[in-house]
């Protein structure tokens, strides 16, 4: 029989991003978690099915960027998940972009910290995002964003 | 114990300067500051450019008040743990930061009243002189609320 749990991989960058993903997973209890973030230390703080550590990037620096996609293709290839999860924030848009093209759906919650405007990595993730969310009702428009609540 | 810290990515010598500034004039000798590489180097607090993830954690626990910048990561940590927190927006216009979002952070969480702002230098100076009156929002949980996940968990299972 097959498994019917999903097999759901979690990304994010390091500080405040990974804090709100940990406050996400919760969500996540009872399918397969798999995690994917920036600091080797994190794994201790979480319980996860796999943990794998992912180079940070920024669109600040062209040459971490493409190291960080070369190894986000790599694991979305390897990992096949159902669902991609991602609080930001370069690392999870790349996720959320070759988490579409590997079939998985894509969820894009906007850090909490955007409060004034979405961030570029969360505008530009409303292409590849089937769910994608903002953290405050202000910013919800008829094209999305939408707003379901926060982290906090 | 006063604990002022910079996060994990960037100094913020702007901050560590009146923290350290009040230690000396305060005469406080319970004040631990976390600068990163910052060029500053407190002449009155103790210091150190990291922490490691136990040891940060056990400051943020002992704090009776958290100095930071606007950063979502310290904010949830240190309203996790229910301590005071008192921050101080990073500006792109002084390079502290590549842009103004922790402005907008800070106006939307000093209005939601979970966490003491001080915009500038001057507020911050003020801030800490009244520093008794700085108290702790109440604890929040480790999940997010209700409705965000039960948001993403019908996504997931649909």
């Amino acid at each position: 029989m097959k498994d019917p749990r999903k097999k759901v991989l979690a990304v994010s960058s390091g500080g405040g991003h990974w804090v709100q993903l940990k406050r996400c997973l919760p969500a996540l209890e009872g399918e397969r978690l798999w995690v994917a973030t920036v600091e080797p230390g994190a794994a201790s703080s979480i319980d996860c099915e796999r943990f794998f550590v992912v180079k940070d990037a920024s669109r600040w620096s062209k040459i971490a960027l493409l190291r960080c996609a070369l190894g986000m293709a790599w694991l979305l290839v390897r990992t096949r998940p159902d669902v991609v999860i991602s609080t930001g924030a370069a690392p999870g848009l790349l996720a959320l972009i070759f988490g579409k093209l590997v079939g998985a759906r894509t969820i894009w919650i906007d850090s909490i910290a955007n409060a004034g405007e979405l961030s570029l990595s969360g505008r530009k993730a409303g292409r590849f995002a089937d769910l994608w969310l903002t953290q405050w009702p202000h910013l919800q428009t008829a094209d999305g964003p939408e707003y379901r609540g926060s982290v906090l | 114990m006063i604990f002022a810290t910079v996060g994990g990515q960037l100094p913020f010598d702007r901050m560590i300067r009146v923290v350290d500034e009040w230690a000396g004039t305060a005469g406080r000798d319970d004040v631990f500051c976390q600068i990163l590489d910052g060029t500053f180097e407190p002449e009155h607090a103790e210091w150190a450019r990291t922490l490691p993830l136990e040891a940060f954690h056990e400051r943020l626990l002992g704090a009776d008040l958290i100095i930071a910048h606007a950063g979502m990561g310290t904010i949830l940590t240190a309203l996790e743990v229910g301590r005071p927190v008192l921050v101080l927006p990073r500006r792109a216009s002084l390079g502290e930061q590549r842009n103004d979002h922790q402005l907008a952070t800070a106006e939307r969480f000093r209005s939601g009243g979970q966490v003491h702002v001080a915009m500038d230098e001057s507020e911050l100076r003020e801030r800490l002189a009244n520093v008794d009156e700085l108290t702790a929002a109440p604890t929040i949980g480790p999940r997010a609320s209700d409705e965000l996940l039960t948001a993403i968990r019908e996504f997931v299972r649909r």
